[in-house]
Order: C-alpha cells, then sequence, then structure tokens
C-alpha cells in the first residue's frame, strides 16, 4: 500500500484508540488543530475531545498529567511538539517516568508513551531542529526508540504501548511527507533490535530515523564506485542492539557512524566505544562519524544543509576510512 | 615503567638463549600474557609479563644467550610514567600523567610523520601475526597509508600464508625437539655425575585402590572420571608428610627440605622427548582439583603451551610408565631435588590374601633417593608409607 509516514503514524494512533479504551493522546494542538505536523488531523472528530485533548502550553503539566494517567492505569499518549520543546519537561521525564519502577520497589510501572518530533531540515531554526535523542538515551529507565522506515512507523506504536515502562517514540519531522510502499506484514517490527537494511561487506553505516534514508542513498553511491556498504538502522537507541551491530562490524572491519545529533558527545560517540571496547581487533581502519556541526542549527536553507549530515558528506567520509584519496 | 628481566625458571638454570618476541613495542600486554620464547637447557619455554602495560624497547634480540636477571625490555605500566627513564619536558610536574605525547594518538587521518609508529590497523596486525608475516615491511594503501587487512593478504600472495605457517612450524618443531633433547642430556648427566643416587622398590596391591576408582567413575560423567594416576600421587605427597627428606632440593652442600609437595610430572611427549610441568601444593588437593589441573598440563604439554612458571619449583618428581607395559622403572633424580618416584604397569598377580591365593592388580614402585640427603631406612618407610595409603584409597 502507497501511503505516508504521517498516515503511517496516523493509521497508528487509530488502531492504537480502537484497540484499547485505556488509551488517550494529548498534547499541544493535536485536536482542534490536528497537530502540529498534521499527524492526528481528523482524529478528534472521530474519537471526541475525551480522548484527544488539547492540552495547555505547559509540557511540564502535561506530561506529568501522562504520566500520572499511566500510573492511574490509563495508556496515554502524549505528544511533544518538539524534542526542544520537551526541555520543559526534562525533571517530569527523567527524575518520575524513568525512576518510579525502581523507587518504588518494582510497584509501579509507567506505560506512558511520548511521541515527540525531532531533527532538522525544514527550516524551522535553531528552536526547532536539534536532534536531542541521545540525551534521553542515557537515562536508565527509558526505552528510546526511533522510527527509520514506513512498517517501523506504523508499527513501533503498538508496540510502545505494549510495554510496561516509558517508552520515547522519536519521529524526524523530515519523514512525515515522504512517500512510500508499506509492506503488509507488521510482524516485522521490533523495537529491540536494530536491522540491518542493506547487507554489504566493505563497511558498516550505523544509522537511524531521519538519516537512515540518507544513508542508503549514500550506500547506493558508493557502489557505484565498487563499495559494498552495509546499512544497519539502530531503530532502538536505548537500549542499543550491541549484537548486530559488532556482528556488522566483525563481518566489515570498518564502521561509520551517521548520527545528526551534535558530535561532542553523541550517540555516535558511544557506539563508537562500544565497537572500540568489543572489536578492537577486528577493525581495519579507524572509525568515523558523520554528525551535525557544532552550531544551533540555522534558519538559512544553504546553511542549514550545510550543518547536517548529507548523502555526499557520507560518501566523502567512507571513501576516507576505505582509504581511496578523495 | 618497569623491566621485563629474564625469569630463573629452576633453580638450577644460569641462563637462556631468547628465541622469539610475541610481542613489539607499543603492544600492550597484561599479566600473565606470555611474550616471549627463550630456549633454556629444559627446552623452550613461554615466559609470561609480571604487570600489565605497553612494551616500550625491547632490548634483547633473537638468538642472544643472556644471564638470569639481565633486562629483557622495558614495560611501560598502566599509562602512568614513574622514575628517571622518560625525558620530561620543563614545567611538567613530576607526579602529572603521562605528557601528551605519550597518550594514545587520535586517529585523526593524516599520513604520519616521519619517526613515528607505522599505521597497521588492529586487524591487519592480529592477521599478520597469524600468518607469521611482518607488517613493518608492508606497504600499506588503507587511510594515512595504514596497512589493512588486504595489504597483509595480498603481500602474504595466494600460496604464501599456509607454506609459511606450514614451514616455520616445522622449522619451530625441528628446533624445539633438538633443544629438548639437549636439555634432558644436560639434566641427566649432571644428575648422575653428581648425586648418589640408592633404589629401592617395592609391589604394591593396588585392588583396593582401583576397585574403589571404578566404583567412583561409574557414578561420575565422562569429562569427571579419575585415573589412577592421580590417587599415586595423592599417595606420594601423603606419605611425604610422614618422610619429608624425599621432598626438595640439595643445594650448596645441603638438603633443602620443603613443606609444600610440588609434584613433578613427567610427560612423554608424542614427537618423542619429555616435560615435567608441575603440580602445585597436591598434599592440599583434592582428587578432583588434582584431576582437573592434571589434564589440563597434560593437553598443553603435548601442544607446546606451557608457562615458563610451570615448568618450575617442583619438589619431587613422580613418573609412571605404566602404558608401556614395564615392571619396574629405575629412574633418575631430576636435580636439584632429593628423590624421584616411578610406577610400572598394573599386572595381575597371584598374591596370598588371608593365606588364600588370589589374583590381585599390583604395581612396582620405585624410589631413587639422594643419598647425601636420607638412607635407605627412611626410603623403605617412605615405599611403605605409600603402600599404606594406597589401601584406603577413599581417605585420600
Amino acid at each position: 500500500m502507497k501511503t505516508t509516514y504521517r498516515e503511517a503514524m496516523r493509521s497508528a494512533l487509530q488502531e492504537a484508540l480502537q484497540q484499547d479504551e485505556r488509551v488517550f493522546l494529548m498534547g499541544e494542538d493535536v485536536g482542534r488543530y490536528g497537530g502540529c505536523y498534521a499527524v492526528s488531523k481528523g482524529l478528534q472528530e472521530e474519537f471526541g475531545e475525551e480522548r484527544i485533548r488539547d492540552t495547555p502550553l505547559s509540557e511540564s503539566a502535561f506530561v506529568g498529567a501522562g504520566i500520572g494517567a499511566a500510573l492511574g492505569g490509563m495508556r496515554p499518549i502524549v505528544e511533544v511538539m518538539t524534542v526542544n520543546f520537551s526541555l520543559l519537561c526534562l525533571d517530569q521525564i527523567v527524575n518520575n517516568a524513568a525512576t518510579l519502577r525502581h523507587m518504588s520497589g518494582g510497584q509501579f510501572s509507567v506505560p506512558v508513551v511520548l511521541r515527540m518530533t525531532t531533527g532538522a531540515g525544514r527550516q524551522l531554526a535553531a528552536q526547532h531542529s536539534h536532534s536531542l535523542e541521545c540525551w534521553y538515551a542515557h537515562v536508565p529507565g527509558l526505552r528510546v526508540i526511533a522510527p527509520g522506515t514506513l512498517e517501523d512507523m506504523r508499527g513501533m506504536l503498538r508496540l510502545a504501548l505494549e510495554d510496561p515502562d516509558p517508552v520515547i517514540i522519536f519521529e524526524h519531522n523530515a519523514l512525515y511527507n515522504r512517500e512510500g510502499e508499506l509492506a503488509e506484514d507488521s510482524s516485522i517490527t521490533d523495537i529491540r533490535r536494530a536491522a540491518v537494511r542493506r547487507n554489504g561487506s566493505d563497511v558498516s553505516l550505523i544509522c537511524y530515523g531521519g538519516n537512515l534514508h540518507k544513508t542508503l542513498d549514500a550506500a547506493e553511491q558508493l557502489a557505484e564506485g565498487g563499495i559494498d556498504a552495509e546499512v544497519v538502522d539502530l531503530r532502538s537507541l536505548r537500549p542499543l542492539d550491541d549484537e548486530t551491530i559488532l556482528a556488522s562490524v566483525r563481518k566489515t572491519h570498518r564502521a561509520v557512524l551517521i548520527d545528526e545529533g551534535w558530535r561532542s558527545g553523541s550517540l555516535a560517540g558511544e557506539i563508537g566505544m562500544r565497537i572500540a571496547e568489543q572489536a578492537f581487533y577486528d577493525l581495519d581502519a579507524p572509525l568515523a562519524r558523520v554528525c551535525s556541526a557544532e552550531v544551533p542549527i540555522p534558519y538559512a536553507a544553504h546553511l542549514e544543509h550545510a550543518a547536517l549530515p548529507q548523502v555526499d558528506t557520507i560518501v566523502e567520509k567512507v571513501r576516507e576510512v576505505m582509504g581511496q584519496n578523495v | 615503567m618497569s623491566e621485563f628481566r629474564l625469569p630463573s625458571l629452576g633453580a638450577d638454570m644460569k641462563d637462556a638463549t631468547l628465541r622469539e618476541w610475541f610481542v613489539e613495542p607499543g603492544d600492550t600486554v597484561t599479566k600473565g600474557d606470555s611474550i616471549a620464547a627463550v630456549e633454556t637447557d629444559k627446552g623452550i619455554i613461554d615466559i609470561e609479563v609480571f604487570e600489565s602495560g605497553t612494551v616500550k624497547e625491547i632490548l634483547v634480540q633473537p638468538d642472544e644467550k643472556v644471564p638470569v636477571g639481565t633486562v629483557l625490555a622495558t614495560i611501560r605500566s598502566g599509562g602512568k610514567t614513574q622514575g628517571h627513564a622518560e625525558p620530561r619536558k620543563a614545567g611538567v610536574s613530576e607526579d602529572k600523567q603521562a605528557p601528551p605525547e605519550d597518550m594514545p594518538r587520535a586517529l585523526n587521518i593524516q599520513p604520519p610523520p616521519g619517526g613515528e609508529r607505522k599505521r597497521i590497523s588492529p586487524a591487519a596486525r592480529k592477521r599478520a601475526r597469524e600468518l607469521s608475516v611482518d607488517p613493518e615491511n608492508i606497504v600499506g594503501t588503507g587511510p594515512g597509508g595504514a596497512v589493512t587487512l588486504e595489504d597483509v593478504a595480498s603481500s602474504a600472495g595466494p600460496a604464501a600464508p599456509t607454506g609459511t605457517v606450514a614451514g616455520t612450524a616445522e622449522k619451530q618443531a625441528e628446533a624445539a625437539a633438538s633443544s629438548m633433547r639437549r636439555a634432558i642430556a644436560a639434566a641427566v648427566v649432571r644428575s648422575n655425575r653428581e648425586i648418589p643416587h640408592y633404589y629401592l622398590s617395592t609391589s604394591i596391591d593396588l585392588t583396593p585402590a582401583l576397585t574403589w576408582l571404578e566404583q567412583q567413575n561409574a557414578e561420575r560423567p565422562l569429562p569427571l572420571r579419575l585415573v589412577y594416576a592421580i590417587l599415586l600421587l595423592k599417595a606420594v605427597a601423603g606419605a611425604l608428610q610422614k618422610v619429608p627428606e624425599m621432598n626438595g632440593f640439595f643445594m650448596d652442600d645441603a638438603a633443602q627440605v620443603k613443606d609444600d609437595v610440588h609434584v613433578g610430572v613427567a610427560i612423554s611427549l608424542r614427537s618423542g622427548g619429555l616435560l615435567v610441568p608441575t603440580l602445585r601444593d597436591v598434599h592440599r588437593k583434592n582428587p578432583d582439583e588434582l584431576m582437573a589441573e592434571f589434564s589440563d598440563l597434560v593437553n598443553r604439554a603435548r601442544s607446546g603451551h606451557l608457562r615458563g612458571s610451570e615448568l618450575q619449583d617442583a619438589t619431587i618428581t613422580v613418573t609412571s610408565l605404566g602404558e608401556q607395559g614395564v615392571d619396574t622403572v629405575f629412574p633418575i633424580i631430576y636435580p636439584p631435588q632429593l628423590a624421584i618416584v616411578g610406577f610400572g604397569s598394573i599386572v595381575e598377580r597371584v598374591r596370598p590374601v588371608n593365606r588364600a591365593p588370589q589374583v590381585r592388580r599390583v604395581i612396582n614402585a620405585s624410589l631413587a633417593a639422594d643419598h647425601r640427603a636420607s638412607d635407605g631406612h627412611r626410603g623403605a618407610l617412605f615405599l611403605a608409607e605409600i603402600d599404606r595409603l594406597l589401601q584406603e584409597p577413599e581417605r585420600l
């Protein structure tokens, strides 16, 4: 079936709301306006104001309310407009949602699902464009996932709702309009294991979410130049699936990490370290990464483009690692 | 920084010839790693490093013969520098961590400036070692001119890898065999020249011990089954508690009797020759522990992977030629030890039991002891005690 990432998420929300009356959606402008990215358009007409709730502009209040509802037996889906705004409710997420199972000695679980848009590329400027996934991937008690394919956009929400603990889904805003063929088989989605999206023998390109397609495109270009790249889609940013990552690196002996976060303290840094710790003697080239420039993401289109990982910068970095002079 | 010195691998070892380094400057070593092979008059032995760190400098090259205690290499320990050997920059305080040039180099992709360590990828270095190829001599085509896996493979050539390995292994095996023969020769010549042996022998009824063993093994899974040699070793260690003057060394014109029983176990190699690795503290270990250590030692002795420390410190030797079908062994003491115990084959003999003839399984135990340290009377007591202990196998 031909569809977009936006529609895939909307139909996932629809299905969840239909199948479980404990599920409800809340967030800023998710109801009457249909969501800032139009993901929930039409859902309030279908499910009513009780279940598709517009909230005041207070992330701390409505994320806290979601955590409370989850503790009370509901299955809330809370939309935070972008990860940038989630800093206002960092306290609720890190100090409450992530800790309560531990602090109650396992008596309470917080089955809340937080959806956040992340990433740049749509000229939304520095307060709406950052990729802060790794801040959350740092925190024990959270599961952090990022769909990169249509199937994962359609299927991850169901799996996240089944999880008894808080799950954060990062949806890259550049994906929503993307169109593609959605496979019928919903069982191919997994929020625990990384997936090899392209098999290759020369180098492992490790990426997730909004950069998956850029990386796959880069792999195609590299193939024309005789470099056979493998593409690993992390899917889960916390916990990381070391097994799949290492199996790929042990096969190809090289790794380039693609991460839209800033380089310093990035998820790419963590993954690189795990490879160094566990597969050092399998490496045939220095590890390398393609991250965002360490600047607030610019508004101007050409500067924004220059600040982000792009197909050509991925290709260039891979050639460098392969010892091809560029 | 520490010094890696040629250790004494036996009370009588004076020097050794360095045969091979398994590491090179810059390699990281962990306490317990075998990092070099030396040839002593006991054969080629891997020697261990007793500190973790990085190999700084190799000071003795292969085929150099050096006395015990010689510094073979320097090891930079755990990232810190100490002492005076490290040049320091002005302004760096003495208690600071390693200066910047000692830190692992950032993996920036630049050609290495002159004098820097050659760039060889970790995987390529590992593969080169497996192929016995020196990666230093390979032209690198990887990033920054680094030697890659592919460079190692193509430099080894399509047929070379197996050929090289086989050739080297064969040569090494030959060298090891001839050096081992020389080592045995040196030890036995010294023994017969210096040690006035006396010999005693007695035949021991092993039926109770073997019956007990068979019952034990019937209840055990295959990997946990005991061999009868373990009972013999326990009996020897037990008898030494009663007659300690068989246990120790004769050095500087005097017997040095030891409390701890470390038994050298003579293991014949299929390729010829023999090795005598040490089972430590036999008197303190139960048969199961001994069995596990014994099979490990035998396996590694036969595959040539004993550590230097495992060939040291034996206070007595036991040799068993049971499989060869001989009745009695007349062994030669392994200097500077005080005694050696030999066991022949187990044979069926008609023996009187309670005044009636019975077919019993019997083994001949023999003792060769240093007459300077003990007399035949004590030797006889020692063998009698071994006999007595073997009649109560469950207590061993």
